[in-house]
């Protein structure tokens, strides 16, 4: 088929280390369609029109947080989404103590940007790591996330299903590293090392202003050796990598985790301009200058080139490993009954290992 | 079961459902507009699947037409008239315009119209548009599945092929849409239509339309609920059927090289929009509408089908007690019915082939008893035999015997009587 034409695709993100400024993308205008251009038969037209519907449809997106109280995480995510999403940001004050089990509370926004709009669900589990014995502490949370699972599960075999099934799987799980500067907790091996088989998981260091540029490197390369050792896949999985393209813009990534930030959603004047930040006696630690923190690294990651990776990870892996360890489980029983295990998590525990 | 299930949970979901959700604004540039990009830029990657079928009788120009649409010369023998029934004929191209990459798949119906008993033409039509929206349900169903690499075969699109008649729907046409209509999407079209006077294509676009709705054809509308595409959807809807004209021909027209047909008495040029809807067409069918063609296909034509075909089954989604049925405990129940019937099938094999062993044993048998009489009666024939072979011996002896005594006798009484003689002589 001849092409002559001269118009271009819709520009795509592929370099992830660009220029950490805004990269503020207005949709392509859209080449006029020439009919005396002949050789033109317009299939490419079909990206604008998915656009258009997705516009139109609006996005989804759960991220979970988990960690210790303390470490920052609702700043973080009021950082990330430059307003108030965190539960906290919404609570009264006789709602601030620490639970006596891990509790697991979600909060929904719609948030639109330029045209696009998104219902962003941030769920928090309180009470994690807080607990003098935290034993199995990853469980509830496994529970949840399979329950989320098992919901999306339901709704898909129905016979009269919904046009859209609503999507509240976790997409992705920001687990929370406190600065310690040494290596990893036999909790946060323990909950990773769970959690990575089901859900995207985005290690981070908290509190990072706490730690020199040597300390940081350290404490990153120990993670980094700790969690090969405990083999433990933390987003982007190496497995996942679709090509050749891909796996050099992943490994890179790779090269980076855990992302060591700091989270703010204070504003003070640096050179004239004002930026996010924390001020301490010893200067203003700015959030979104990458020479201070990789704040802005996890931003971009997160938000502006792979977030639709990842729930592309979360339904057609995770998910789908989910519903075959499901409908196997359904199969072996030697009596009829289905009693629905999807949250009791021994059983599962030995079946996804056996993955 | 379930219901423990959702107890257990209850506090969870109703957590979730007191959730506030809020319009919140942004302090600030977060980055999230990319999504659609990245969107777009992931279906890139992954390409696109179109699939349209072509309806109509055969030389009515569905070949060239396709050719002129997607400006390639796809692979076409002329068909025969003398099939003796429909049969459907799917090619797949690969097509690559700019960055994107389209699996298109054409099908066509050849030997359609051609029979002199059309009553089942729109069969084969029916049920390759079933089969399609039936791998894929099979797809979904699997428990390993990859629906992300499937070679999505359903049809988007139905072009239906009015023959130009000037008059109005034939029978045939009616009918077969209407078996169609709710399985995929039809945009009717009149071909050849250059030969049909502007005036009388009037008329008979009206005639067409208004057939179709009073025999109740669903066709497909473009959508106007996108104020984007609100404006052009629902004037083209109004120029329905679009009388279109193909051609891969160049003919030069002033200083361009145009595609058109050359007749003596001009010049039909193709993309001349007011000499034929071709243009409105392609508009349509690709540049404004092909997501939504494929989107149609499988939010509304594909869930209906798959939800009769489930029904039929005998799944439900709820049981007498309207608990939610699990799928699951649904296909578990299938299954054991289904192991069921295939043991009492090997059980009735296996007592078919103990009767028929029994069955030859007896006749065995049978022929042995047989074999035994016959032997028997030999045996005693023979016996008998013997028996009087040894009587006549036993006679024979006797008289051997009786001679052999009354030999002994008279020589002895001869021995006897010489003696007497010669006394008598020696006086």
């Amino acid at each position: 088929m001849k092409k002559t034409t001269s118009h271009q695709g819709p520009e795509v993100i592929t370099s992830f280390y660009g220029n950490m400024a805004d990269v503020g993308k207005t949709p392509v205008a859209r080449n006029e369609k020439t009919n005396s251009e002949f050789g033109y038969v317009g299939i490419d037209a079909i990206l604008e029109q998915m656009r258009r519907k997705a516009m139109k449809q609006g996005f989804e997106f759960n991220i979970m947080v988990v960690g210790q109280s303390g470490l920052g995480k609702s700043t973080l995510m009021n950082t990330l989404f430059k307003s108030k999403v965190s539960r906290r940001s919404l609570m009264t004050t006789e709602e601030d103590r620490i639970p006596k089990t891990i509790e697991i509370k979600s909060i929904s926004h719609d948030i639109e940007e330029k045209g696009v709009r998104m219902k962003l669900t941030v769920i928090d589990t309180p009470g994690f790591g807080d607990q003098i014995n935290n034993e199995n502490c990853w469980q509830p949370i496994m529970k949840f996330i399979n329950a989320q699972y098992e919901q999306y599960l339901q709704e898909e075999i129905n016979i009269e299903r919904k046009k859209r099934i609503p999507d509240s799987r976790v997409h992705c799980c920001i687990y929370f590293i406190p600065p310690t500067g040494h290596c990893l907790r036999p909790i946060d091996i323990e909950f990773m090392r769970h959690l990575s088989k089901v859900v995207n998981i985005v290690p981070v260091i908290a509190k990072a202003d706490t730690l020199t540029l040597e300390e940081r490197d350290f404490f990153k390369q120990k993670i980094r050796v700790d969690l090969r050792a405990n083999e433990i896949d933390v987003y982007p999985q190496k497995e996942f990598d679709e090509d050749a393209e891909d796996r050099i813009v992943n490994e890179k990534i790779r090269e980076m985790i855990p992302f060591a930030v700091v989270g703010s959603d204070q504003e003070y004047q640096v050179n004239g301009k004002r930026l996010l930040g924390r001020k301490t006696r010893w200067g203003i630690v700015e959030v979104e200058n990458t020479a201070h923190c990789e704040f802005a690294y996890l931003r971009d990651l997160l938000i502006r080139t792979h977030m639709q990776n990842i729930k592309d990870i979360t339904s057609s892996i995770h998910y789908e490993m989910y519903r075959v360890r499901r409908l196997n489980e359904n199969n072996t029983q030697p009596n009829g009954q289905t009693a629905i295990h999807a949250n009791s998590v021994p059983e599962h525990e030995v079946l996804s290992h056996e993955m | 079961g379930f219901k423990t299930w959702k107890s257990s949970f209850a506090c969870l979901i109703s957590v979730k459902k007191n959730e506030e959700k809020r319009n919140l604004s942004l302090g600030g540039h977060v980055g999230f507009d990319s999504l659609p990009d990245q969107l777009v830029s992931k279906s890139v990657t992954q390409g696109f699947c179109f699939n349209i079928l072509c309806v109509g009788e055969t030389g009515i120009g569905k070949s060239t037409l396709m050719n002129t649409l997607f400006n390639t010369m796809f692979e076409n023998e002329e068909a025969s008239h003398y099939q003796n029934g429909v049969y459907l004929r799917p090619r797949t191209y690969d097509l690559q315009e700019s960055n994107v990459h389209l699996k298109l798949t054409i099908v066509d119906t050849v030997g359609f119209g051609d029979q002199i008993n059309k009553e089942e033409s729109y069969k084969p039509i029916v049920d390759y548009i079933d089969t399609q929206f039936e791998n894929y349900l099979q797809e979904e169903l699997k428990i390993k599945r990859s629906l992300f690499n499937y070679h999505d075969t359903r049809i988007h699109i139905c072009l239906y092929f009015i023959s130009p008649t000037g008059h109005s729907l034939k029978s045939l046409d009616l009918v077969t849409m209407k078996k169609l209509d709710s399985k995929v999407n039809i945009i009717p079209i009149i071909a050849k239509a250059d030969t049909i006077s502007k005036s009388e294509l009037h008329k008979f676009k009206i005639k067409i339309m208004s057939e179709l709705v009073s025999n109740g054809v669903q066709i497909y509308q473009f959508p106007t609920d996108d104020e984007a595409v609100t404006e052009i959807n629902s004037s083209m809807n109004a120029h329905l059927p679009f009388a279109v004209v193909g051609s891969v021909e160049e003919v030069k027209v002033g200083n361009k090289a145009v595609r058109a047909r050359q007749y003596p008495w001009g010049v039909v040029q193709v993309e001349n929009e007011s000499h034929c809807d071709f243009v409105k067409l392609r508009e349509m069918l690709i540049r404004v509408n092909m997501e939504d063609l494929r989107e149609q296909t499988h939010a509304r034509h594909y869930e209906l089908y798959r939800r009769c075909k489930l029904e039929e089954m005998g799944f439900k989604d709820t049981d007498p007690d309207s608990q939610p049925f699990s799928l699951q405990e649904t296909y578990e129940a299938k299954r054991k019915e289904f192991l069921g019937d295939l043991q009492r099938k090997e059980e009735e094999m296996r007592q078919l082939f103990v009767n028929k062993v029994k069955e030859t044993e007896g006749e065995l048998k049978e022929k042995e008893r047989e074999l035994h009489e016959k032997f028997e009666q030999l045996k005693r024939m023979h016996q008998e035999e013997k028996r009087k072979v040894e009587e006549k011996r036993r006679e024979l002896e006797e008289e051997m015997n009786a001679f052999n005594r009354r030999k002994v006798a008279a020589e002895t009484l001869s021995l006897s009587q010489p003696l007497k003689k010669d006394k008598d002589k020696k006086k």
